[in-house]
């Protein structure tokens, strides 16, 4: 270790915030990188709120409720000791987000609200207003500025990370990053780095997130030996609003309060909605599903939708769309229930839902899996023992991942509310736990060459070259566009394995023409098209995880569903009831296969697939998931 | 033949800080539902000028698309917004886009708004905490009417609209800016965070500091979260005016 040790984290969300408060806090320097003003993180974009028991409802809600529906929301493929953890702690991260100001919802009483979100019985979820994410992350940047104030936080704002800087040994010793002003790579030395890069659903082209949620960071720490895992569970919002720049979500709420979904029936149909009598329309939800009808769960609702309009060819104008419509309640009930959620659609599409349907399909919005982290389990209490410089740690020495980029808590489909509250949670983790490491590392470490750093710098520069004397003719926005469609397309709600194949064939020719790019902006000079170019290449290298993880995971979990691979459960048929035990058999049979970890190593032959066993020392499945 | 519908943008650009600006403009076939970033969004893609002359693309800054995150503000048809939320159907064509003139160009519609972090950092805008680790109680409570007052404060994004409105904020100026006080406001109204509203008032009490508003009231009419900042304006005037008192009498 230097003389004064240093710690580096990548990415200022939620995660990242939490991390550098966590370490300035214990008197260790600590340097943010990030894209773009760590306050225009993506976090903001979060709305419904975080979950926590605090039982303000006189409930009885308990934290073991929150782990069982975490685990269960997860189909039990996450490792459960630090489930318990972030269950156990999650009061504690409310109380502290309530100190740092954070303006929670309050009842009449003057305490925190709390509501009830999809797949909880319980009360759980605080929120401040609709906009609890960027709530939150203000509050986290106000904190970090305030250590900024005091010397101990240094923030590189408008750096795009290039790589990580390792030793002969194989350990993380600094990054490279690239000023986006001058278009300078330097590198950094550090003792620890952290990556908390966020989601990267904009390998499926426009979804619900934010322009930089590309995953090109994951996927630059995995081409360079970290392992990343589950890629194939994506979770999927039923009710996005497609545009040209992105989907935005229309809430859940929308079909709670009566909306409907429908198609034309006849194929094609170009009429405007309100033209087309009722019996001309194609209340699927409503008649596949007549218990639920249109509140079915997002998962279920999703895939219908799919089948609408990609089997049955019945989307509104042959497009990738259908009808969500609330124009049958009066305007004042919605008005009174929807009010905010109405306004954001008048403000984006400029139409009013409460006169035309709103449409509606299916998004990307959120990756369970991500970069696999460690954990040290205390044998004690079955949980996480809080401070080991294991935990967050990824399969690289020295760098940690935390927040959405990381694969742990959430399996194989995350509950609503507990994004917000894993970012957080595994920020404050991975904090002192590279905190803990550099603690540990005494003085014995040897110093790290200055040639190392300058090496790897070289690299990254000369990546740049290429890229920029490059004379190819793809244009590296078209082929952004072009892995969107291809990923939506064969890797989305639901998937065949020939489907998939034609999706890694189709991956494997975009590696190939990211290689022959031409840039339309030649200048030294804030270049967003250099930038772009490099995280395109990236982006398909990850897009290549998720179809290749999903391609070998031949049954249906979480958000991962092969209809081929489908173990329906038998209608009517409860324990006991013969058909009921032959599908739990079954069941039992797909889990002793199945209930694995996805983990993929990069190799220069494509991603290699591995398998490693689940933490289910909490809670085991013993019964399948049965919501009736 | 019916003309064809076309977007049609008149982007003032400028290749960095020290270039030279100059207008170009650009055609593209309209289709519902876009707004300016969807639109710059095809022009990067497709950088063909008006004159079918490829050119480098346009360079501007967005993340959310949703007007949460305050990255993509410029003047558009002569008013400083969101460009996530300008809706093609709403804009009189051609559409003149511009960036804010009140912080440093980057390019073209791209600028640097870290004054306004500054801001932040010398008003102190925070709660002042002992540290991030769970003392096992929550903050004092705080009546849901309060809260709601805070929650219109608490939405700015940062994104610079008020202070490009602001005839007393630019570039020479060291006005502080609407934006910095309305945090100001709102950190001074929480029962822990006013501990340290003594070195809140003092960060704007002198040079660049509250008097130089100078209520022209532009900031409001611009704000993209109709946030009330002379509301706040008002109160922090009556705050300072005490604090004034209290350091004059009371040392």
């Amino acid at each position: 270790m230097a003389a004064k040790p240093k710690i580096i984290v990548v990415g200022g969300g939620l995660g990242g915030l939490w991390a550098a408060m966590r370490i300035a806090e214990k008197g260790i320097p600590v340097d943010i990188f990030s894209l773009f003003p760590v306050k225009r993180s993506h976090s903001c974009c979060a709305q419904g709120g975080i979950n926590a028991v605090l039982d303000v409802k006189g409930e009885n809600d308990s934290i073991w409720q929150h782990i069982v529906d975490t685990i269960k929301g997860g189909d039990y493929l996450s490792d459960q000791p630090p489930i318990r953890n972030l269950c156990e702690e999650a009061p504690a991260v409310i109380r502290t987000f309530d100190r740092m100001g954070v303006t929670f919802s309050r009842t009449p009483e003057g305490i925190m609200d709390q509501r009830l979100f999809g797949g909880v019985k319980n009360r759980r979820t605080a929120f401040a207003g609709g906009t609890t994410g960027q709530q939150l992350l203000y509050a986290a940047d106000e904190q970090v500025r305030a250590h900024e104030a005091a010397g101990k936080v240094t923030k590189h704002e408008n750096w795009d990370f290039l790589s990580l800087v390792l030793d002969d040994q194989g350990v993380c010793r600094g990054i490279t990053a690239m000023d986006m002003g001058n278009m300078q790579i330097h590198a950094f030395r550090a003792d620890a780095v952290i990556v908390a890069t966020g989601g990267l659903a904009l390998i499926y082209g426009r979804s619900t997130m934010s322009s930089n949620s590309t995953g090109a960071p994951a996927a630059r720490v995995y081409q360079q030996g970290a392992k990343f895992a589950n890629a194939e569970f994506i979770q999927f919002h039923p009710t996005g609003m497609p545009g040209h720049d992105k989907n935005r979500l229309m809430s859940e709420a929308c079909r709670g309060e009566g909306g409907r979904i429908w198609v034309p029936k006849k194929a094609g149909d170009v009429r405007d909605p309100l033209d087309i009598p009722e019996e001309e329309r194609f209340y699927f939800l409503e008649e596949w599903y007549p218990a639920y009808g249109n509140t079915v769960p997002r998962d279920v609702a999703s895939r219908a939708i799919c089948r609408a309009v990609r089997h049955m060819g019945l989307g509104i104008g042959g497009k990738d769309l259908v009808y969500l419509d609330l124009t049958h309640q009066p305007r004042e009930f919605l008005e009174t229930r929807l009010g905010g959620i109405l306004e954001m659609y008048r403000t984006f599409f400029g139409e009013d839902p409460c006169e035309t349907p709103m449409k509606i399909f299916p998004s990307t919005h959120y990756s369970m899996g991500g970069i696999w982290v460690d954990f040290e389990k205390d044998e004690q209490t079955g949980g996480m023992a809080r401070v080991s410089p294991k935990n967050h740690a990824t399969s690289i020495p020295g760098l940690y991942a935390c927040g959405e980029c990381d694969f742990a808590y959430h399996g194989a489909n995350r509950l609503g509310a507990n994004s917000l509250l894993s970012a957080s949670f595994s920020g404050m983790v991975a904090g002192d736990a590279a905190v803990a490491r550099v603690k540990g590392m005494g003085k014995s470490g040897k110093e790290l060459p200055e040639s190392t750093l300058e090496n790897e710098r070289k690299r990254q520069e000369d990546g740049n070259k290429s890229i920029m004397s490059s004379d190819g003719r793809e244009n590296p926005f078209a082929l952004h566009r072009e892995l969107g469609d291809l990923m939506r397309e064969h890797v989305f709600v639901e998937r065949d394995n020939a489907g998939i194949d034609k999706a890694l064939n189709g991956i494997g020719e975009l590696k190939q023409r990211a290689r022959k790019v031409s840039l339309d902006d030649r200048a030294s000079w804030a270049n967003q098209s250099l930038s772009w170019a490099r995280q395109v290449q990236d982006m398909i290298m990850l897009a290549e995880v998720i179809a290749k993880s999903a391609r070998m995971r031949d049954e249906c979990r979480g958000s991962h569903y092969k209809a081929e691979f489908e173990l329906k459960l038998p209608e009517g048929k409860f324990e006991g009831d013969p058909e009921y035990d032959e599908y739990k058999a079954k069941w039992k049979a797909n889990n002793e296969k199945w209930l694995k970890h996805t983990i993929v190593t990069h190799t220069d032959d494509g991603p290699r697939i591995e398998y490693k066993p689940v933490d289910i020392s909490v809670l085991p499945p013993e019964k399948p998931r049965d919501y009736r | 033949m019916a003309e064809k519908k076309v977007i049609h943008f008149k982007i003032k650009r400028q290749n960095g800080p020290t270039g030279a600006p100059y207008w170009e403009e650009f055609k593209m076939d309209y289709a519902p539902n876009h707004n300016v970033v969807s639109a710059l969004m095809y022009l990067r893609e497709h950088p063909v000028n008006v004159d079918g002359k490829k050119i480098e693309p346009v360079v501007w800054d967005s993340n959310c698309m949703e007007e949460v995150c305050g990255a993509c503000s410029m003047i558009i048809n002569d008013v400083p917004r969101q460009a996530c939320a300008a809706l093609i159907d709403d804009l009189e064509q051609p559409i003149v886009l511009e960036p804010l003139t009140k912080f440093p160009l980057i390019r073209d519609l791209m600028v640097d708004r870290q004054k306004m972090f500054d801001a932040l950092l010398k008003i102190k805008a925070w709660v002042p905490m002992d540290g991030s680790w769970d003392i096992h109680r929550h903050a004092p409570l705080i009546a849901a009417g309060e809260q709601s007052v805070r929650y219109l404060f608490s939405r700015c994004m940062t994104c610079g609209c008020c202070m490009e409105a602001c005839p007393q904020f630019h570039q020479d100026s060291a006005f502080i800016g609407p934006a910095p006080l309305g945090q100001v406001k709102m950190h001074n109204s929480h029962p822990t965070g006013k501990y340290a509203n003594e070195d809140r008032l003092h960060a704007i009490m002198g040079d660049g500091g509250l008097t130089d508003c100078g209520n022209a009231q532009n900031c409001v009419k611009v704000c993209p979260k109709d946030i009330p900042l002379t509301d706040a304006i008002a109160q922090l005037g009556r705050q300072t005016t005490m604090q004034w008192l209290r350091d004059m009498f009371v040392k």
